[in-house]
């Protein structure tokens, strides 16, 4: 009997300058499902003031092996200017946003709005019976606090998915 | 000068301006005024296919034969759908190519329109880069940097879809080249600590091989030569891919032949016990390596890739040089100077027991031609003519790469990666068109040559007198071999039944058939084949069940190959049936 085995895999997140142009997203996003590699996130936006160029973060996760590939795959592609592994660079910031809608009245209202003070979360709308609390930070922040806010008449989560950056003096 | 032209005005004298002398197409709606704006030219030859398919292998055949890009010119939808499978081809065999494809006018993108395909979605993936122009202002730098890109650094297909309007449409036309954008730069060079590192290894290697490939073919003709100095500063013995073959003489005393899954023994067993492999533009495909865990277990390697991304993707390597096969090849040289090798006697002693074993050598019976003896003998009677050979796929393409003998680049031209049934007839149209005095052979099977047999229409109208050379033995040979040694012969539709009478066909399409039924008429059918001046179908009976070996069957390593003689078991475990 034949069984399927997985290798060990780390995470990693990528940052991907490319060529603003027609079907970028598509090559991109496509060489992840064609070669078989998983993408947990992926932003994009451009980031230039002549909209040229845009910066995408993939998070993704893989054998260190795959990592390594999916880099250079990457570079492969003519409109990639260039790829930064963030993660084996060394200390980066990891960024998203998160919209966490939470119903409720009462001791959980105020409970949910007292918890959102201490991870910085904001209103941004607000019912007698609901808030939608903006909240930024690293991935985990964002669990931590979706996590808490479950018990507390969680409705609907909006995520934005990583944006990160080398720390330092250095520009990409 | 500046003058306003139309979208198809601008692609054709583009297409002049950078030196294509043929394009293979198929016209339909979408390209009609492409159609309108070459019937005015006579510098661009056009080869009318019967499909689509034809067309992209065409183009394939002609670069790999000539070194220049293929150009392909198809309509929208089927024609570009069509097409895909050539261009596929030329993307996994990196074959410069550049696919010109009509689609409908840009209003109406998106609508499902008649002959709509998504032809930029369904060839990104498998071409080197794409393009949808929807400005005949952007089209004079688009051709460019297509032609650029498909040319330059790995070589590959690059696709430009072009929808009905813009080629109708006017922008101005400057005589001048193209702004470049000069975005695609990709490494030639290696590092100086590189080369210094290599040639370190090479000169202390007491048991050196070198495996090369498709890559030193791509680099040009020179690279071949340099390849040549180099093993000629080192002695070290040297086995190529499929791809490679060619890029070293085959009658050479350090040739080791092919290596992997139908390689020698001796290549294998080499390749397994060396402790140096320097890996020059090939890249350790599955067909190569065999088992994983168990290929070239004591060596230390060096890659030379122009693709960065062919290092380490399925062998770890101990010093990848990211450039130009040729360029690394001359530094190498270069920094060798006048060091002499280790005395390699021992080595290539133990390689001369390996050889011993006479791995190619086959069984003959007097009942059936042995296809493997067909193949030489059309090697022994063709050579002073230094053929181009273009095959099929399956075991004819194996038997010809073992038996056929290959002294200098761009002579064999296979489907290597994709192994694309149908790819050797049109290829060997577009080896012609680019060498028309030369002998030109496709080396066939009775199940492939089926796959695109219209394009002998192809040949009788250009007057191409391209040969084919089919080993007739009524199986997808190489399927029923796989079934015979993985799934107990359970021969599970791999018989060719109701085979068309091939002569009889060839003399339908206006070109000569033979046909040869035993070894008696082997060489005269063969000399008739070569003296005959317009195209030939030589339907070439062979023994219907031999196979294909020496194997390394799926799942094994370069030390367990079946040759001849060999006892094969009937069926096999499951991860071993579950590998390609």
């Amino acid at each position: 009997m034949m069984k399927i085995t997985k290798e060990h895999e780390e995470r990693h997140v990528l940052t991907v300058i490319v060529d603003n142009e027609a079907g970028i997203l598509a090559k991109i996003a496509g060489l992840f499902t064609a070669r078989g590699y998983n993408i947990d996130s992926l932003t994009v936006a451009d980031i230039t003031e002549n909209h040229s160029v845009s910066r995408i973060t993939i998070v993704t996760h893989g054998p260190p092996t795959q990592i390594d590939q999916i880099h250079a795959q990457l570079e492969r592609l003519v409109p990639v200017h260039k790829v930064i592994d963030l993660t084996e660079n060394g200390p980066h910031v990891e960024r998203e946003l998160a919209l966490v809608k939470v119903t409720g009245t009462g001791d959980a209202r105020v409970e949910a709005l007292r918890l959102a003070d201490i991870f910085r979360a904001r209103p941004v709308d607000t019912t007698t019976s609901s808030f939608i609390f903006e909240l930024t930070g690293a991935p985990d922040k964002i669990d931590t606090f979706i996590g808490l806010m479950r018990e507390l008449g969680l409705v609907e989560v909006g995520r934005t998915g990583v944006v990160g950056m080398a720390r330092g003096t250095q520009g990409v | 000068m500046t003058q306003e032209r139309s979208g198809a005005d601008i692609l054709v004298n583009s297409l002049e301006r950078l030196g294509v002398e043929v394009v293979f197409g198929y016209p339909g709606g979408a390209v009609l005024p492409i159609y309108d704006a070459l019937f005015e030219h006579d510098t661009i030859k056009h080869v009318l296919v019967r499909h689509e398919a034809g067309a992209a292998h065409a183009a394939e055949g002609y670069a790999r034969s000539t070194g220049k890009p293929g150009v392909v010119l198809v309509t929208s939808g089927p024609g570009a759908t069509n097409a895909v499978t050539g261009i596929a081809d030329a993307f996994m065999d990196s074959i410069p190519m550049v696919v010109i494809t009509g689609q409908v006018p840009t209003p109406i993108i998106g609508t499902d329109a008649f002959q709509e395909a998504d032809t930029v979605g369904i060839t990104r993936h498998c071409c080197k880069h794409n393009y949808l122009v929807k400005d005949p202002a952007d089209l004079a730098a688009v051709i460019d940097e297509a032609f650029q890109i498909a040319t330059t650094g790995r070589p590959g297909p690059v696709v430009i879809d072009i929808p009905k309007n813009v080629q109708i449409a006017t922008a101005p036309w400057h005589d001048g080249p193209p702004q470049r954008r000069n975005r695609y730069n990709p490494r030639t060079h290696g590092s100086a600590e590189e080369i210094a590192r290599a040639i370190e290894l090479l000169a202390n290697a007491k048991q050196p091989v070198f495996y090369t490939g498709g890559g030193v073919i791509n680099a040009g003709p020179q690279a071949s030569e340099l390849l040549r100095q180099l093993q000629a500063l080192t002695g070290a013995p040297l086995t190529s891919t499929l791809m490679g073959l060619g890029a070293f003489p085959a009658d050479h005393a350090d040739w080791l032949g092919m290596l992997g899954m139908h390689g020698t023994y001796e290549a294998n067993m080499a390749m397994n016990k060396a402790d140096l492999i320097l890996c020059v533009g090939a890249r350790f495909d599955d067909r190569v390596t065999g088992r994983l865990d168990a290929f070239a277990p004591h060596s230390t390697k060096i890659h030379i890739d122009i693709d960065r991304s062919s290092i380490n993707k399925t062998v770890a390597v101990d010093l990848p040089i990211v450039g130009d096969c040729g360029e690394v090849l001359a530094q190498l040289i270069e920094a060798w100077g006048t060091r002499k090798p280790q005395d390699l006697t021992e080595w290539k002693a133990r390689i001369d027991g390996w050889r011993a074993r006479k791995s190619l050598a086959y069984p003959r019976t007097l009942e059936a031609i042995a296809p493997q003896l067909a193949v030489e003998r059309l090697f022994a009677l063709t050579r002073e003519y230094d053929p181009i050979i273009t095959t099929e796929v399956g075991q004819h393409q194996m038997w010809a790469a073992q038996h056929f003998g290959f002294f200098g680049p761009n002579r064999w031209l296979t489907s290597g990666s994709l192994g694309t049934m149908g790819y050797g007839l049109p290829a060997a149209i577009g080896a012609q068109m680019g060498h028309p005095g030369k002998l030109v052979i496709d080396i066939a099977g009775d199940a492939s040559i089926q796959m695109n047999i219209q394009e002998m229409g192809t040949a009788t109208q250009y007057r191409l007198p391209v040969k084919v050379f089919t080993l007739n033995n009524e199986f997808m040979g190489m399927v029923r071999q796989w079934q015979e040694l993985t799934y107990e012969s359970r021969y599970s539709n791999s018989y060719s039944d109701s085979l068309p009478d091939f002569v009889m066909l060839a003399e339908a399409y206006g070109w000569k058939g033979i046909r040869i039924e035993n070894e008696s008429q082997l060489d005269a059918g063969i000399r008739a084949m070569i003296e005959h001046p317009g195209p030939v179908f030589v339907d070439c009976l062979v023994a219907k069940e031999d196979n294909c070996f020496p194997m390394i069957p799926s799942g094994a390593a370069h030390t367990e190959m079946l040759l001849y003689g060999d006892t094969v078991e009937g069926t096999m475990d499951d991860e071993a049936k579950a590998l390609v």
